[in-house]
């Protein structure tokens, strides 16, 4: 059996230690909203967050999660309470076809917290990791850098949590 | 009146094949009189794309399919305008599989050819604006005042200043008629259409809740995996499978007509047991071709004179009259589309009904295809449609509503069946490779005086009816099903000019004498309507000959094109509208500027592309777009489909090259079938061309023009015309 936590609440699981997490995310806790794009680790559209980090959870076996707090998009926010990344994805019109979209505004959420104020290259090249087929890029870009710049000093303050599990504090 | 006859290529553009290139103009019977939709309780459904219920919401029944595209969106819209009633408060739902959702083209019930807004706009608007009128009607009446007396605003009827809600009036509106031919609102009067208004399906896709046919989650599910034959039409020879069956959590190993099905408890554990497989395969000729062979083949044809023609003019007075002429020759490879969320189906059959759960470009065909594997009639299987993660054209193709269909009778389990990404790349369906050759004379003016193109590769109709026949024909027997796709093959093959293969290469310009041939060279791999169809490629060889000629002729990219645009105002200002952009764009030194234009699903597209090439890699810094697609019913979806087109015909322009080796696709996953990633994203600007003219098609036509605008740029920085996509420099 192995344990961890999951957005927020401690869990456990029954599945052999070698299954990807994304698939032990999706099949037994039922949550759906981190895809399968490729099963290689090439699309990022499964990137969760462990302990805080972005991870590609189609290439991690559920083993090497024991004891550490994972975050999910449903953790990330909700629709009645989004992350401020969430509402610049719906503001600016983000997605299209919106099946990566857990996975880029993961992966924004892991840049924000290690760097608040990303130059542009640095967006480009912390986000390289995830494609878009419906070639959203430039809203992407656009809006983790919106974002980037409302949490700066000066500017109307909003809080970037990594996630709000993480901002409850872990709990193993 | 171009001059070209109607001919057997006219007379498929009327039955609807060619352009989209998906689906067929005839009816298909359902059999089924039962409306389309039954309202709840104290709810009224004037027709089947509106139902009022009994708390004043709207709920929208959208007739085709969101794949991205913001059709989900744009057709709301229609219904809020007319309707008057907020878009916040409708609700949109995937409309179940039913004749009064039929395309009203292609006489199936599909989505493709960018064709939504279009056959859609009046239409839709008409069935709003009737159910307003039945409304005010039965206001009227409940009020006792006269209809003129009353109006309305946001789901409300308003009469002397007191506003009351729709819903109020839903019982004598049930005893009423529906009004027809209710007058539309004047364009001056759009409250909605025409703005830029926040997509209702960004807050779903923003936060995992938007429900695709992946995440589909049923009592007692079974998860299937297909091994398929590395070469397309293979068939299995024979299969050890016995580690598989070993293997904790596989309850099934089964053959379908695809390959061998593995099910088991949860997706991982089929997927690692599929991996252990050992099958050998009977495999059929395609086996025996690569790439370089089908290339060769292709030029062949051309060369030895093959195929069918169309002429209009003389081409021998043409260049008899022309100052310069050039022949040109060019390749574009097999592609996949790739979408984000791989191909997938949940079927579950309980005695002789069927359920069927998945996001297509097709509903209408799957239901047929689940009755005829699962042998029921065709209106006992219930088709949920739901988010598509990417369409592409790929969405048209169903072969995995099949297979999951069959393994669920074969196994007598509920099935979720999942192409991994593998599967994706390398056992679908392909955008046609071709070969291009055109001969082109101009005079003295810069203008065109001959244009002699020709195209060489496969056919997609042959592969269209292949893969529609059997869901569109589901009570036809399976013996003469075959008999039908093997006729079509052969009615098809060789002698039909295949729209999807050739539109766009001799279109746009006035070339007052044009030729076009077609070759059909069919080698078996399966082919289908890829992003923008022909046009992918068409573009290409066009604009790059165009922008040799303007060169041949002294003129600029622009000027050249205008003299030749005379008789295409539509195309010529979209044109113009990107010249002039471009006068407020500072060009870097050593960046260039390449430029196209092509007219596609009756909508006319522009592009600059700036670029610079270092190293020999070529860096795509910006791309100015301008589109006359009619009136535009949202200006930031739009926008966002001329941005999404360049990204996805800048991967194809830059990487997209599907190999073929002994048969088999060489490449298999992101890591060797190359996405174009953010870090290689231009900026894009969009310009939309202001116009009284219908709306048109939106998701497709952005994209042709760039490789083209791309190619010219390269051009323009080292001196090197690149005639092969993708565009790589050695």
């Amino acid at each position: 059996m192995i344990q961890f936590t999951l957005n927020g609440k401690l869990v456990q699981t029954n599945d052999e230690p070698d299954t990807p997490l994304l698939w032990v995310i999706r099949d037994s806790f039922k949550l759906t909203g981190s895809k399968f794009g490729c099963g290689m680790a090439q699309c990022g559209a499964c990137t969760m967050h462990v302990d805080g980090r972005a991870q590609r959870s189609c290439v991690l076996p559920v083993a090497a999660v024991a004891g550490k707090s994972i975050t999910t998009i449903e953790g990330l926010g909700t629709p009645d309470n989004l992350h401020p990344l969430q509402q610049a994805w719906v503001d600016q019109g983000v997605p299209q076809c919106g099946y990566c979209q857990s996975g880029q505004i993961m992966s924004a959420a892991s840049l924000l917290s290690d760097n608040p104020n990303p130059s542009e290259a640095q967006v480009e090249s912390a986000m390289a990791g995830n494609i878009c087929r419906c070639g959203c890029y430039p809203r992407i870009k656009k809006a983790i850098l919106t974002v980037a710049e409302q949490s700066q000093p000066g500017a109307v303050q909003v809080a970037i949590p990594v996630s709000s599990s993480d901002a409850e504090g872990v709990q193993s | 009146m171009s001059g070209i006859q109607l001919t057997r290529r006219g007379f498929l553009k009327a039955t609807g094949i060619v352009g989209g290139g998906l689906l067929i103009g005839y009816v298909v019977t359902s059999g089924t009189q039962t409306p389309a939709v039954m309202p709840g309780a104290g709810a009224i459904a004037p027709n089947a794309f509106i139902q009022l219920t009994a708390d004043n919401r709207v709920i929208f029944y959208s007739p085709r399919d969101e794949m991205g595209q913001g059709i989900y969106m744009g057709l709301a819209t229609l219904i809020a305008e007319e309707l008057d009633i907020p878009l916040k408060d409708i609700q949109v739902e995937f409309a179940s599989v039913h004749e009064d959702y039929k395309h009203p083209e292609y006489g199936v019930q599909g989505t493709g050819g960018s064709s939504s807004m279009r056959v859609h706009y009046l239409p839709l608007r008409q069935a709003a604006a009737d159910t307003r009128a039945l409304l005010l009607a039965a206001a009227a009446i409940d009020l006792g005042v006269s209809r003129d007396s009353l109006t309305t605003e946001d789901g409300y009827i308003l009469s002397n200043g007191a506003g009351l809600p729709y819903s109020d009036f839903i019982g004598t509106a049930q005893t009423l008629e529906l009004p027809t031919e209710t007058a539309l609102k004047p364009k001056a009067d759009f409250k909605y259409i025409g703005s830029d208004i926040a997509r209702n399906d960004a807050l779903a896709k923003s936060t995992g809740t938007a429900t695709y046919g992946v995440d589909v989650d049923l009592p007692d599910l079974y998860y299937a995996i297909v091994s398929r034959s590395p070469v397309a039409g293979g068939r299995v020879k024979s299969v050890n499978d016995s580690v598989a069956r070993s293997m904790a959590g596989v309850t099934d190993i089964v053959q379908i007509d695809s390959g061998v099905a593995v099910v088991a408890e949860s997706f991982w554990k089929a997927k690692k047991a599929a991996a252990t497989l050992d099958i050998s395969w009977d495999l059929p000729e395609l086996a025996k071709f690569s790439s370089a062979q089908i290339k060769a083949d292709y030029q062949d044809a051309l060369n030895s004179g093959a195929g069918d023609t169309e002429i209009s003019g003389s081409i021998e007075d043409g260049m008899l009259s022309a100052t310069h002429q050039i022949g040109r020759e060019f390749w574009t490879p097999y592609l996949a589309h790739t979408p984000m969320e791989p191909v997938n189906a949940v079927v579950r059959i309980t005695g002789d009904q069927a359920e069927l759960w998945a996001g297509t470009q097709s509903p209408g065909v799957a239901r047929g295809l689940v009755a005829r594997h699962a042998d029921v009639q065709v209106d006992k299987v219930t088709v949920n449609s739901l988010f598509s993660g990417g369409g592409f054209g790929r969405r048209a193709q169903l072969s995995h509503v099949a297979e999951a269909t069959q393994v669920a009778v074969a196994t007598n389990k509920t099935i979720k069946l999942v192409w991994t990404r593998e599967n994706d790349v390398q056992n679908g369906w392909f955008r046609q490779a071709s070969v291009m050759q055109i001969n082109a004379g101009i005079d003295e003016r810069g203008l065109v005086t001959a244009w002699d193109a020709a195209r060489a590769g496969g056919d997609l109709a042959p592969h269209t009816m292949a893969s529609i026949l059997p869901g569109a024909l589901p009570s036809v027997p399976k013996g003469i099903n075959d008999l039908l796709v093997d006729a079509t093959e052969s009615i098809f093959d060789g002698w039909v000019i295949d729209g999807g293969g050739v539109e766009g290469l001799v279109d746009d310009y006035d070339f007052p004498n044009k030729q076009l041939r077609h070759a059909s060279v069919n080698h078996g791999l399966p082919l289908a309507a890829w992003r923008s169809v022909g046009h992918s490629f068409t573009a290409f060889a066009k604009e790059t000959v165009m922008d040799e000629l303007a060169e041949q002729a002294g003129l600029d990219a622009f000027e050249f094109r205008r003299r030749n645009l005379q008789g295409n105002p539509r195309l010529l200002g979209a044109l113009q509208a990107v010249q002039k952009g471009l006068e407020n764009w500072d060009i870097p030194e050593g960046h260039h500027i390449g430029v196209s234009a092509h007219g596609s699903f009756h909508s006319y597209v522009a592009q600059a592309a700036e670029v610079s090439v270092e190293n020999n890699q070529i860096r795509v810094h910006r791309v100015l777009c301008a589109i006359d697609c009619g009136q535009v019913v949202n200006p930031d979806i739009v926008r966002g489909q001329m941005e999404g087109s360049i990204m996805y015909g800048l991967t194809a322009a830059l990487y997209g090259d599907i190999e073929i080796e002994n048969g088999a696709v060489k490449e298999s996953n992101f890591h060797d079938y190359k996405m174009l990633r953010i870090s290689e994203a231009p900026k894009v600007e969009v310009l939309i061309v202001e116009s009284e003219e219908a709306p048109s098609g939106v998701g497709e036509p952005g994209l042709p023009p760039v490789a083209p605008a791309v190619a010219n740029a390269v051009y323009r920085a080292t001196g090197v015309r690149l005639r092969s996509m993708p565009l790589v420099l050695v």
